[in-house]
């Protein structure tokens, strides 16, 4: 190397920034998991270290970013056709697809390992299970194969809660069962509901989504019959232990407007959604995001009451 | 010519180099803090002390005596 080289800019293409990595963990999908496993854990019947608390939370944070990052791994070829991806770290090329997979892999191992240390083994085989279903066999197998990729395929995202629960108590029960129904049977409706309004995106990538293999009308018949079945399952939740008035006054809102909204795509038409620029479809997607974020701070709420009333 | 020349990709890298920094910190202070909760959850000081360090000869003693 002549002393002439250093100073010379090295070129590194693809050269990513602590940014990039953030990225790569999905942090809008994080976010949930982070928020659904934190309910699940406090609304747990049991006293926990605030510092293991933390420490499990964070695991379950960083497992589902692992996830993320083995997703965007797998997914980089269709993530560079679709509009909405293409500028994620990997389809872009800041960051290589091998170093996406490794970090992938090292936090998968480091989360499950540290939340077994911290927590118990069988929250650790429960988070490991998530990461693997999410990488797997929504992302591998099904997700371009059927379009039920993400009805069978979000059990992965509504497993966090459950999770939580597991780690603070070390057993399975009834709440946390239905916490996970709650977000499985919530998740068809919303990204349904978005892909009716980005359709030509998944058509690019030859991602199997409903609206593009059955079309508008059973997709819209789909979301109706979702947010119906979603009815039962919130309800019922409210008769556990974990939840109460509040819970149940806030479910009952809550799944009127989800299948009013719900109800008035299903009566209209493309052309329709077209004139109006999809604007009931865009609000059956934001009012999926309210509908979930209020039932579980509902039962955030009524176990930060119970202990502050030392019920 | 400066004696210290700060090359184009260390500057680059600082961030990147910080945050793995921060992280490898964090990740330190997790697994300590981690051990003086668990250890402080046993209640009992005298659980604190594994026994496996050293021979003792007293406690044999008295589980011997014990065992009588």
């Amino acid at each position: 190397m002549s002393d002439a080289s250093l100073s010379q800019p090295l070129s590194v293409p693809g050269e990513a920034g602590m940014g990039d990595y953030w990225e790569l963990l999905k942090p809008r999908v994080m976010s949930l998991v982070v928020f659904t496993a934190l309910v699940g854990l406090v609304a747990a019947p049991v006293d926990v270290h605030p510092f293991v608390a933390f420490v499990s939370i964070l695991c379950i944070a960083v497992g589902g970013g692992a996830s993320g990052a083995l997703n965007m791994w797998w997914d980089a070829d269709i993530d560079a056709v679709m509009r909405r991806t293409k500028g994620r770290p990997v389809p872009s090329g800041r960051v290589g697809p091998e170093e996406a997979r490794a970090i992938g892999l090292a936090l998968s191992g480091f989360s499950v390992m540290l939340l077994g240390l911290a927590a118990n083994w069988l929250a650790a085989a429960l988070l490991a299970f998530t990461i693997f279903f999410y990488v797997v066999v929504y992302t591998m197998w099904l997700k371009r194969r059927t379009p039920q990729n993400i009805v069978i395929g979000g059990l992965a995202g509504a497993l966090p809660p459950l999770v939580g629960w597991v780690a603070a108590t070390g057993s399975l029960a009834w709440a946390p069962v239905l916490m996970v129904l709650l977000v499985f049977m919530w998740t068809p409706p919303h990204f349904w509901a978005l892909a009716l309004f980005v359709r030509g995106d998944y058509g690019l990538a030859r991602v199997p989504m409903l609206t593009e293999t059955h079309g508008d009308r059973v997709t819209r018949r789909h979301i109706l019959a979702y947010a119906l079945a979603l009815v039962p399952v919130s309800l019922a939740l409210g008769f556990t232990p974990v939840a109460g008035q509040i819970y149940l006054a806030a479910s009952v809102v809550l799944n009127v407007l989800f299948v009013g909204a719900c109800w008035s795509v299903w009566r209209r038409d493309r052309s329709a959604a077209e004139a109006d620029r999809f604007a009931a479809e865009k609000r059956v997607f934001k009012l999926s995001l309210l509908y979930l974020f209020l039932h579980f701070g509902a039962l955030l709420a009524e176990a930060s009451l119970g202990t502050y009333l030392g019920a | 010519m400066a004696i210290k020349v700060e090359h184009e990709l260390h500057m680059r890298r600082w961030g990147r180099n910080l945050g793995l920094g921060l992280i490898l910190a964090a990740l330190v202070a997790i697994v300590f803090g981690l051990t003086i909760v668990k250890i402080l959850a046993l209640g009992d000081p005298d659980k604190f002390q594994g026994y496996d360090h050293v021979v003792q000869p007293m406690m044999d003693d008295q589980a011997g005596e014990g065992g009588q």
